[in-house]
Order: structure tokens, then sequence, then C-alpha cells
């Protein structure tokens, strides 16, 4: 990889920083290359790909001075304020592998910028992202900006409460150790009375998921009103808990359009006794961190259903990766979060996968360029954040999931337990012998991405249901390219 | 009798699988040995979802790292309780977990009644929901 070499231009001090005009960013202090990092800044790395003809260097600074303490032209009023430790410091750039000239892809480059604590209003995800990805995005300067990862100073990272329940208490609170949890998302997603609807989950969880969940979109409509849709499914939640002695939970979807409403169901899920509900990324960081005091206050582990980041986090040139969403989601205090299954409907490359698990799960996450993990992140004991893996994954994939997601991880088999052909109580079942089967394989020592086929195989020889279900799905996959890839690999020997 | 399509209750991790041989569970042991967690074996005859804390047949084994040892604790559990439930648990005391990180079944009463769903109707449609164990309408020792 190459670092561009910086073209001797010099931040510009006193009378000559201040004179009004514009200057540019570079010479304004923005772009500085020696910079000695701080372990109480925090840092950020975006993707830029500049508008051609720009200095990569410039455009670094501008988004470091737009996205910190500048405006488009010099103003005297800075030198009130102590403006040198408030500027954020682009302090590196380096080309991107395989972009620019012989290559497909026109030149980009990761542009490292380190930023004052001072800048941050402690334990608001909305003052952080007003600064990083406020004006930004919008300058015309870059054709494209994409913030890829983010470090976070432990010292802010204590400001903020984290995952309400975590991964450990979650565990504690269900009973369920040394496996991944099973869900399903209810099915159609929209249309059913709250009568069939609660029907659906009874199915389910007497069948032998763990959890069954409201889809991102089921509110409170027409054709089921949120009232209706709560008592039905706690009826048929206890209902499966009394016939199999597990505990159960469905989320409960609690988005609604103001906050005073969320409350409002939310309490009415505590009152009926689920153990967990469940709110949409769309309602907004705010709402989100509110939702997370509030289980955190009232025994509730808390859902999150990533609904809406693909507008912004698939496309490699622009937007932000979604491992910063995780970053910040598991800051805003949610204790599960949709992260992707590698083989499943939904776009996902198995190491940038293995980066937002790490990301989710970890204490201390290293430095990882294969999986996307630009910055070591030290988690300062914040609790960790469920991944759950759901979109078109069936049991005949076991072996896979277990290998990819580990098992930390809730499963979520939709259409793969109540599209089965003997039932939804059948699917269910398919799906915990397939899971239950590969654990025990796995932790026999056997090697299960080679052989998990056939430990399938043999299950199914005694378990009708996964028989059923292998028979039905066992030449769906989906194989398409992903568009979120490492723009590192192992092997690669890049020449520039 | 229990309606579930198991017909036994499903809690811990291989409880939809036919019950473990003892050769299935040295593995399991030599497992968790593996990774560094040590090994308790519990038992109880109120298999309630939320009864966590069942009987310790002794003290979790922290010094313990024979399977054959330990397989010997299981069996003299089922011995002198071949009637009640029996869960190996095994523990991590790594910072950041330090909590039970395996629990399965290895011995079961021969009849599970298991539960009742109580509904008590309380205002509007509300219901508050007991889950209530069959079995413990007798006393203890005297269930299964």
């Amino acid at each position: 990889m190459s670092q561009i070499i910086s073209n001797n231009e010099t931040m510009k001090e006193g009378k000559d920083r201040y004179k009004a005009g514009v200057l540019p960013y570079k010479k304004m202090g923005y772009w500085q290359p020696d910079y000695q990092v701080k372990d109480t800044d925090l840092l950020a790395m975006f993707r830029i790909t500049p508008q051609p003809g720009s200095d990569p260097e410039e455009v670094a600074a501008a988004v470091a001075g737009e996205s910190s303490t500048a405006t488009w032209t010099v103003v005297w009023t800075d030198r009130l304020t102590a403006c040198e430790l408030y500027r954020a410091k682009a302090y590196r750039v380096d080309q991107v592998p395989n972009t620019g000239e012989g290559t497909k892809t026109e030149a980009q480059y990761f542009a490292y910028i380190a930023y004052e604590l001072d800048l941050f209003e402690g334990g608001s995800i909305a003052n952080l992202t007003a600064s990083i990805i406020g004006n930004v995005f919008g300058m015309k300067a870059v054709k494209a900006l994409r913030l890829e990862d983010m470090r976070v100073p432990v010292a802010y990272l204590k400001t903020f409460q984290g995952p309400a329940t975590g991964v450990i208490v979650e565990r504690e609170r269900l009973d369920k150790f040394g496996r991944p949890l099973l869900g399903a998302t209810t099915k159609p997603k929209l249309g059913l009375s709250g009568r069939n609807y609660g029907r659906v989950v009874y199915e389910g969880l007497k069948g032998g998921l763990d959890f069954m969940k409201d889809d991102e979109n089921i509110n409170s409509q027409a054709f089921m009103h949120w009232r209706d849709r709560f008592l039905y499914c706690m009826d048929a939640v206890n209902k499966a808990s009394a016939a199999t002695g597990e505990v159960k939970g469905h989320y409960l979807n609690v988005t609604a359009g103001t906050m005073e409403e969320m409350y409002r169901r939310a309490e009415f899920a505590k009152e009926l006794g689920s153990v967990i509900i469940m709110i949409d990324l769309v309602i907004g960081y705010t709402a989100i961190q509110s939702m997370a005091l509030w289980a955190r206050q009232n025994d509730m582990i808390l859902h999150l259903h990533r609904a809406g980041n693909s507008t912004y986090s698939r496309q490699k040139n622009h937007g932000m990766n979604f491992r910063v969403i995780c970053k910040w989601m598991r800051m805003a205090g949610v204790d599960h979060i949709h992260a992707g299954t590698v083989v499943g409907k939904l776009e996902g490359d198995p190491a940038m996968i293995r980066g937002f698990y790490d990301t989710l799960l970890d204490d201390h996450t290293p430095q990882n360029l294969e999986h996307g993990l630009f910055f070591e992140q030290d988690w300062a004991s914040l609790n960790k954040c469920m991944p759950v893996a759901s979109g078109g994954i069936h049991a005949g994939q076991m072996h896979q999931l277990l290998t990819y997601l580990g098992d930390d991880v809730v499963l979520q088999f939709g259409g793969g337990t109540i599209g089965h052909p003997q039932g939804i109580q059948a699917g269910a079942v398919a799906n915990r012998v397939a899971l239950e089967t590969m654990v025990m394989a796995r932790n026999e020592g056997r090697d299960i991405w080679n052989e998990g086929t056939q430990i399938l195989q043999d299950a199914a020889k005694w378990c009708g249901p996964l028989r059923a279900a292998i028979d039905t799905w066992k030449d769906i996959s989906f194989n398409y390219e992903s568009t979120d890839t490492a723009d590192f690999v192992p092997t690669a020997t890049t020449s520039f | 009798m229990m309606t579930n399509p198991n017909g036994i209750v499903t809690q811990g991790q291989f409880s939809f699988l036919p019950p473990l041989t003892d050769v299935q569970i040295t593995a399991q042991i030599k497992y968790a040995l593996g990774k560094g967690w040590a090994l308790s074996v519990e038992y109880t005859d109120d298999p309630h979802p939320r009864n966590t804390y069942w009987e310790m047949f002794g003290a979790p084994m922290f010094d313990l790292k024979d399977p054959a040892g330990i397989l010997m604790e299981i069996n003299n559990c089922r011995k002198t309780f071949p009637n009640h439930y029996i869960r190996v648990m095994a523990f991590s005391s790594v910072r950041g977990v330090e909590s039970p990180t395996m629990s399965y079944i290895v011995n079961r009463p021969k009849n599970e009644p298991g539960f009742g769903l109580v509904r008590q109707e309380t205002d509007g449609r509300n219901i508050r929901y007991t889950i209530h164990s069959y079995a413990t309408d007798k006393p203890e020792g005297e269930r299964y």
C-alpha cells in the first residue's frame, strides 16, 4: 500500500492563518501527518473518492475540518478558542488497494482522522454522529464518502450504558447455555389477525424454538392492532412454556410514531410478563438509547431489527460500514442486532460478518484488516450484544451456520420453520434437532464443515421432520457475490 | 403427560437428541475440560423453567480434570437419585463470561407429568399466567 507523498504544503500559523478569505483545509491545520494519536482520541477511518483532480490529502483535511470545527472560510473567532485542540486532524491517507489507474475502480483513499474527546457529549450517539456523519457526506469536494470504522476511546465508552441485558445475563435468564438460540419470524409478516398470529407463535415455540419474532413492519395496523397481538402472543408464549418446561419468548415490536407510544407498548409487554421487546433501527439513535435505559430498568431484553441499514451500509463507496452501526448499537444499549447469516438471502461476506460478530461480542477486538477491523478496540467491559442471523436460512445449512457464526447467535429460521411440509411444530423440531446434533458433533471433535451433511443425514434417519426439511430445501442456497467485501485478503501481493 | 413433540421437559442443550450414552457424556466432558471449564452435577424434582437453583451434587469440580472421575460423579448422582432430573453444567471463570457455559440433562424421571398453565383473569382482557409443575403438588422427595 502506498502512502501519498505530502506536497510540502505546510500549515499556516498566526496572522497568516486567520486573514479573512478562503484557505485550503490543509493549511488551516486539518492535515497533520506527524500527529501523535492519543489514547483518548476518537479515531475514524473514511473511504474517500475525491472529485477528479483533487488532492486526496486536501480532501481528507476537508472531511476532518467539516466534521469538527471548520467552515468554508476563515473565521477570526477561532482565536477565542483552544482551536488547535478542537480541530480534527487527518493524519494518514493511503490509497485503497486495487483502485485507481490500471484497475476497474476509480482511485479511492483511506483517510484516518483523530478527534479530541472534548468534541463529543458523553452518552450521546446523536451528538457523536452529528459530527462524524453530519455535514461531510454531502460535501462537493468528495464524489463519494464512506465511514469504514471507528476507534472509540475507553473514556468515552464508559459514558454509555451498553446493552441493557447482555449475552451472559440473557442466557442466565433464559436458562439456555452452550448452543445458539433458535428463533423464527412470524409469517406472513402482514395480514394475520391477532388470534391467527398467536397460533404461529404457539406452534413454533411448542415445537422447540426459543423465540418467535414480530417483523420490522408489524406495529399496529388495520388487520391487527398492537394490544391484540400482545395479548394473543403472550398466551402462546406461556402455553408453550408450560408445554415444554422451557423459558420462551416472543419479540414484541414496540416501534411506534412517538416515544410516548413506545413506552406505553413496552409497559404493556412487561405487564404481560414478556421477557423481550423489540424496536427497529429506523426509530433513531436517541429513541434507541431511551428504550435501552427503559429495558435495563425493567429487566427486559431489547431486540433491534436493523430495518433501513442497507440504504447506507451496502454500497462500498458511499455511506457507512455496518461494523460502525454495530459499534454504535452496542454503545446505545441493544441486546440483539441482526448482523448477517453469511449463507442466507441477505448481503454478507463471511470475513466481513465475522468482523461484525467480533465487534458485538468481544471484550477486546484486535485490528484485523481481513475482517475489515481497521482499529484495535477495547470494549471497557460493556455488555455483549447478541448477533441475530435471519433471512433465508434452513436446517440443512446448520454445519455452515455453526462454523461461521459460533454459539453466541440467535439463528432465525422463519420460512425454514413455518414453511415445513409437515407443519410449524415439525419445522421447529427439525431445526432444533439439526442444531443440537451439530453442537454435539462439534464438541465431540468432529469436522463438521466437511462431515456436516452426513451428520444431518444420520440424524434424519431417526428424525422424520429433519428428513422432510432436508428433502424440501436441500438445493436452496443464495450464491450471489457480496458487494461489501474486504479490501485486504491474506494472500494478496498487490503492487502499485 | 406432556404433549410437546418429545413428550419430555426440553431444557438443556441436548434434550431433542436420544438419551446420551456414557461415551457421549464423556466426549462432552472432555470438550468442557479442554476449554478450562469446571463441571458440576445438579439434581431436582422441581423442573419449573424458572427454578434456577437445582440441588448441587457436591460443589463444581474445579480441580478434577479426569473425565472418568467426573463421569463417576454423574453416575453416583444417578444411583442416588434415579428418578430425579439430573443435569451436567460447565462454568467458565473467564472475565466477561463468569457464568454457566454448558447445561444438559443426563437423567429424568420415568414419567414426566409436565406443567399446567393457570390463567388468572384480571383487568379487561389481561391475564396473569402461572406455570404450575404438577409434580410439586407433592412434597420434595415424593414427587416422581
